[in-house]
C-alpha cells in the first residue's frame, strides 16, 4: 500500500508533469507531424516508384520475349513460303522446258514433219504431172480416133462419088477430062475412078417429111406412127340372110396366111436334103487333098505327051480359044446381055 | 340412095378426120404455126378426136396434143382445163403401144411447164401408168414414161416424192440397164432430177443400188448421155457426206478425170461439177480428189474452156483450199493460182470473177507462204480494181473485198504490198500498213527498201485518228526507223527548216 500511497502522493507530480510535458511537445507536435508525413510520403512515394520500375521491367522482358518469339514465327513462315514459291518457279520453268520440248518434238515429228510435208507436196505433184500425162495421152488417143473415123467417113463418100462420076473414066480412045493427054500422070481421081465401081442404078428414094424442130424426141416424130395403107371399114349394118358377122368375115378376110404342114413344106425338099447330106460330108471330111504318092515316083516316069497335043502341026486351035473373051468382072450389071436372035 | 352411097359419106368422113389430125400434127412442129393454130379452136377439136374409133386418129391427136402442150403453159393449162388428162391416164393403160407413146408425150409436154400442171397429172393418178408403162416391153414407151416422170419430178420436192411412192426409182434403175441409149440417157435424167431435191430423196435413188451402174456408164461414148450420168451422181453427192462417200466408193475417181478433157463442154461442167460436190464436204473427201490427181485436171479443165463451164471448177478449187493449208498448197502446187487470176482477168461476167475471188482468198488465207504464192501472180491490184470498180456488183465488190482482206492479213511480201500504200482505200490500207508494221522491224533490208522507195513518205501522209489502229501501226513504223529520217520524211519539214532559217541569227564575229 504504501507503493500505492507513494504513486498516490506522486499523481498529483505527475499530472503536472504530464501535462507540462505534453504541452511542451504539442508546441512541436505538428511541426514533426509534418516532417513524419513528408519523410514516410517520400520513402513510400520511393518504395512504389521502384515497384513499378520493377513490374515495368519485368513486363518489357515478357514482351520481349514474346514478340521475338512471334517475330521468329513469322519469320520462319515468310522463308517457308519464299522457298516453297522459288522452288516452284524453278520446277514451273522447268516443266516449261520440258513441255517444250516434247511439244516441239511431238509436232515435228507427227503434225508439221517438214520433211513430211514437202515428200507429201512433192508426191502431189508427181501425181498430177502423171494425171495430166495421162489425161494428154488420153486426148490424144480420142483425137486420133475421131480424125480416124473422119478420114474413113471422107474415103467413104469420096468412094461413092467416085462410083456415081464413074461415067468420066477415060476410055482406051477418048481420055477423060481427068486423064489429060497433056499430062504427064492421070490425076488422081482417074485411078480411083478405074478402081470404083459404077453406081448401077438410083431408086427414087422415099421422101422423107422433114421435120424443122430438130429436138423432137425419137418417140415424137411423126415416122412411129403407122401410117395404113387402108382404112378399116366404117361399122355397116349386117346383111340380111344367113350371113355370117361382118367383123368375123372381115377377120377371116384379112387374117394372115397360115400354111398346112404340107403346104409349108418345100417342094424340092429331096434337092435340099441332098445338099444337107453333102454338106455335113464335107464336114467330117478331114482332109481335102488326096493322098499323093511319094515324089520321086514323078522323076522316074517318063512324060508321054497327048497324041493330039504331040502332033507335029500344033495343036489344035479349035474349041480351046475364043476371040470374045468374057471378063465377068468388068460387067456393069449381074444380068448377061442377051444376043439377039436374027 | 344405095346404101354404098350412103357409107361413102362415112368413109369421106374417116378420111378427112384423119387428114385432119395428120396435118395438125404436122403443122404442130413448127412454132410460127402454134397461135394460128391455137386461135382456130384446135384443143376444143383435138379432144373429142382422142376419143375416136380409128386408133390412129386417137395417136395422132395425142401426138398433135403433146406437141401444142410443149409450146406454152396456156396451151398446156388448156389440155389440163380441158379435162383430157384422165382420158389419156385411163387409155395409157389400155391402149397399144403407138398411143402409149403418144399420151406418154402429152403427159410429159403437160408437165414440164409448171409445178401446178404437173401437180394436176399427178392428182389424175398419171404416176402409177406411168410406172406400169416403165415395165413395157418396148423402149419407145419406157422412154417416154420415164421422160415424163422426170419432166414432173424437176420441179420440186413434194412432187418428187410423189415420183419415188409411185415406185417408180427401182424400175428407173432398170432403164438405165438396157441397151438404147436414147433410153438411159433419159432414165439418168429422171433420176438426177428425183435425187437433186433432198437427201432422203437422193437415198432412195441410191438405195435402189443407181450409183454403181451410173458410175460404170461415165466411159460411155455418147456425150449426152455422160452428161446425164454425171449430173445425176452430182446431184446425189451434193446432198451429205455419206453420200459423196457412197458416190466415191463406186471407184469413180480416175475415170471421171478422163471426163475433164471430153469434147463436149457440158459434159466438162457436169465432170467438174462432181467433183465439186465431193470435195466440198470434208478435207477427206478432198484430200482424196487432190490423191488422184483432180486438182491438176480441173486446173487444166478450167483453162481450157471459157465461161459457165469454169465455174464449178472455179468453186471446186476454193472448196479444197477452204479445207485446210496442205490443201490450199496442193492447189498451188497443182498451178492453180495462175489459172484463178487468169480467170478473174479475162471472164467478163461478175459471178465468175466473185467465185474466183473468193477461191483466191480461200488459197491465200493460211499462211504467209500461201498469202505469197497469191501475191506473186499479181491478183491482189486486180482484185483491188474489182472492189472499187462502179460497175462490178455488190456480191463481187464483197468477195473481192473478203479476199484481199483475208490475203493482206497473212502476206508478208512487201513488193506486192507496197502499190497498196498508194492506191488502196482507207479500210484496207489499215491492213496493208499493219503488215508493214509487223514486218519492218524484224527485216534490216526490208527497212532500207521501204526508205528508198518512198513507202515511208507515204506512210507519214497518212492521216491516222490518234489512238486509232492505224496511228498504232505508224507508230510501230515509225519507231524502226531514227528520228530524223522520220522527221525528213515527214510532210511540211521543207517549211519547219525554212522557219529555221528564218528565226537564225547568223553569228558575226
Amino acid at each position: 500500500m504504501a507503493t500505492l500511497a507513494r504513486l498516490q502522493a506522486r499523481s498529483t507530480f505527475l499530472a503536472q508533469q504530464y501535462y507540462f510535458r505534453n504541452s511542451v511537445v504539442d508546441i512541436f507536435r505538428k511541426k514533426e507531424y509534418d516532417a513524419a508525413v513528408k519523410i514516410q510520403s517520400w520513402f513510400r512515394g520511393c518504395r512504389v516508384r521502384a515497384y513499378l520500375r520493377h513490374l515495368h521491367r519485368v513486363a518489357t522482358v515478357i514482351q520481349k520475349c514474346w514478340r521475338g518469339y512471334l517475330g521468329r514465327q513469322q519469320y520462319q513462315l515468310i522463308v517457308k513460303l519464299a522457298f516453297c514459291s522459288m522452288k516452284m518457279n524453278l520446277y514451273n520453268a522447268m516443266a516449261v522446258r520440258i513441255q517444250k520440248q516434247w511439244r516441239g518434238y511431238r509436232i515435228r515429228k507427227y503434225c508439221f514433219n517438214y520433211f513430211y510435208y514437202k515428200e507429201y507436196l512433192r508426191a502431189v505433184s508427181e501425181t498430177n504431172d502423171a494425171i495430166r500425162e495421162a489425161l494428154e495421152e488420153f486426148a490424144e488417143m480420142k483425137e486420133r480416133e475421131d480424125k480416124k473415123a473422119d478420114l474413113e467417113r471422107k474415103e467413104k463418100k469420096k468412094g461413092y462419088e467416085a462410083r456415081k462420076m464413074h461415067y468420066l473414066l477415060s476410055t482406051k480412045q477418048i481420055p477423060g477430062i481427068y486423064n489429060s493427054p497433056f499430062r504427064k500422070d492421070p490425076d488422081p481421081w482417074e485411078l480411083r475412078l478405074q478402081k470404083a465401081k459404077p453406081l448401077i442404078s438410083q431408086r427414087p428414094k422415099v421422101k422423107k417429111i422433114s421435120v424443122s424442130v430438130s429436138n423432137w424426141p425419137a418417140y415424137a416424130s411423126p415416122q412411129v406412127l403407122p401410117q395404113p395403107k387402108i382404112l378399116p371399114p366404117i361399122d355397116r349394118k349386117p346383111c340380111q340372110g344367113p350371113f355370117r358377122d361382118i367383123t368375123e368375115v372381115l377377120e377371116q378376110r384379112y387374117k394372115p396366111l397360115e400354111p398346112t404342114l404340107r403346104v409349108a413344106e418345100p417342094i424340092n425338099e429331096l434337092q435340099a436334103a441332098r445338099e444337107e447330106l453333102r454338106k455335113q460330108e464335107c464336114m467330117r471330111n478331114i482332109h481335102d487333098d488326096m493322098f499323093l504318092p511319094f515324089s520321086s515316083y514323078n522323076k522316074n516316069k517318063k512324060y508321054i505327051p497327048l497324041m493330039h497335043s504331040s502332033s507335029k502341026y500344033g495343036p489344035d486351035s479349035y474349041g480351046s480359044q475364043h476371040f470374045r473373051d468374057e471378063n465377068p468382072t468388068k460387067w456393069l450389071c449381074n444380068k448377061e446381055i442377051k444376043e439377039d436372035k436374027i | 340412095m344405095s346404101q354404098r352411097q350412103v357409107l361413102q359419106v362415112f368413109e369421106q368422113y374417116q378420111k378427112a378426120r384423119t387428114q385432119f389430125v395428120q396435118m395438125v400434127a404436122e403443122l404442130a412442129t413448127r412454132p410460127q404455126n402454134i397461135e394460128t393454130l391455137q386461135n382456130a379452136g384446135v384443143m376444143s377439136l383435138l379432144r373429142p378426136l382422142l376419143l375416136d374409133v380409128v386408133p390412129t386418129i386417137q395417136q395422132t391427136a395425142a401426138l398433135a396434143l403433146g406437141r401444142l402442150a410443149n409450146y406454152n403453159d396456156d396451151l398446156a393449162e388448156a389440155v389440163v382445163k380441158g379435162d383430157i388428162l384422165p382420158q389419156l391416164v385411163y387409155s395409157l393403160a389400155e391402149q397399144n403401144r403407138f398411143y402409149k407413146k403418144a399420151a406418154a408425150f402429152v403427159l410429159q409436154a403437160v408437165g414440164k411447164h409448171s409445178p401446178q400442171l404437173a401437180q394436176a397429172i399427178v392428182d389424175c393418178g398419171a404416176l402409177d401408168t406411168l410406172v406400169i408403162c416403165l415395165e413395157d416391153f418396148d423402149p419407145g414407151v419406157k422412154e417416154a414414161a420415164a421422160s415424163a416422170l422426170g419432166f414432173i419430178a424437176r420441179h420440186n420436192a413434194e412432187l418428187s416424192q410423189a415420183v419415188v411412192d409411185a415406185g417408180a426409182v427401182p424400175l428407173l434403175v432398170l432403164c438405165i440397164q438396157e441397151p438404147e441409149i436414147a433410153l438411159k440417157r433419159i432414165a439418168a435424167s429422171a433420176l438426177s432430177d428425183i435425187s437433186k431435191h433432198s437427201p432422203e430423196l437422193a437415198q432412195t435413188v441410191v438405195d435402189a443400188g443407181a450409183i454403181a451402174h451410173l458410175a460404170q456408164m461415165i466411159l460411155n461414148p455418147d456425150s449426152k448421155l455422160k452428161r446425164q450420168i454425171l449430173s445425176a451422181l452430182s446431184q446425189i453427192a451434193k446432198h451429205s457426206v455419206d453420200l459423196a462417200e457412197m458416190v466415191v466408193e463406186a471407184e469413180i475417181f480416175p475415170v471421171v478425170l478422163t471426163c475433164l478433157k471430153d469434147k463436149d463442154e457440158y459434159v466438162k461442167k457436169n465432170a467438174s461439177t462432181l467433183i465439186r460436190e465431193i470435195a466440198k464436204h470434208t478435207p477427206e473427201l478432198s484430200q482424196l480428189v487432190v490423191n488422184a490427181g483432180g486438182v491438176a485436171a480441173v486446173t487444166d479443165c478450167i483453162g481450157s474452156c471459157k465461161g459457165n463451164i469454169r465455174l464449178p471448177g472455179i468453186m471446186m478449187l476454193g472448196y479444197v483450199a477452204a479445207h485446210s493449208e496442205n490443201l490450199a498448197m496442193a492447189v498451188i502446187i497443182s498451178k492453180g493460182v495462175p489459172q484463178l487470176s487468169l480467170c478473174l482477168a479475162e471472164e467478163p461476167e461478175d459471178h465468175i470473177k466473185a467465185a474466183a475471188a473468193w477461191a483466191l482468198g480461200q488459197i491465200g488465207r493460211h499462211t504467209p507462204e500461201h498469202a505469197r504464192a497469191v501475191a506473186v501472180t499479181n491478183t491482189l491490184p486486180v482484185l483491188l480494181s474489182l472492189y472499187l470498180s462502179a460497175e462490178s456488183s455488190e456480191d463481187l465488190q464483197i468477195k473481192s473485198k473478203k479476199a484481199i482482206k483475208s490475203i493482206l492479213q497473212k502476206c508478208t511480201y512487201l513488193p506486192a504490198l507496197e502499190p497498196f500504200l498508194y492506191d488502196a482505200p482507207p479500210n484496207i490500207l489499215k491492213h496493208v500498213v499493219g503488215q508493214f508494221s509487223k514486218v519492218l522491224p524484224h527485216d534490216s533490208k526490208a527497212r532500207r527498201l521501204f526508205v528508198t522507195s518512198g513507202g515511208l513518205k507515204k506512210v507519214q501522209e497518212i492521216k491516222a485518228e490518234p489512238g486509232s489502229l492505224l496511228q498504232e501501226y505508224i507508230n510501230t513504223i515509225n519507231n524502226c526507223y531514227p528520228e530524223e529520217i522520220v522527221r525528213y520524211y515527214s510532210p511540211g519539214y521543207s517549211e519547219t527548216l525554212l522557219q529555221r532559217v528564218d528565226s537564225y541569227q547568223p553569228l558575226i564575229n
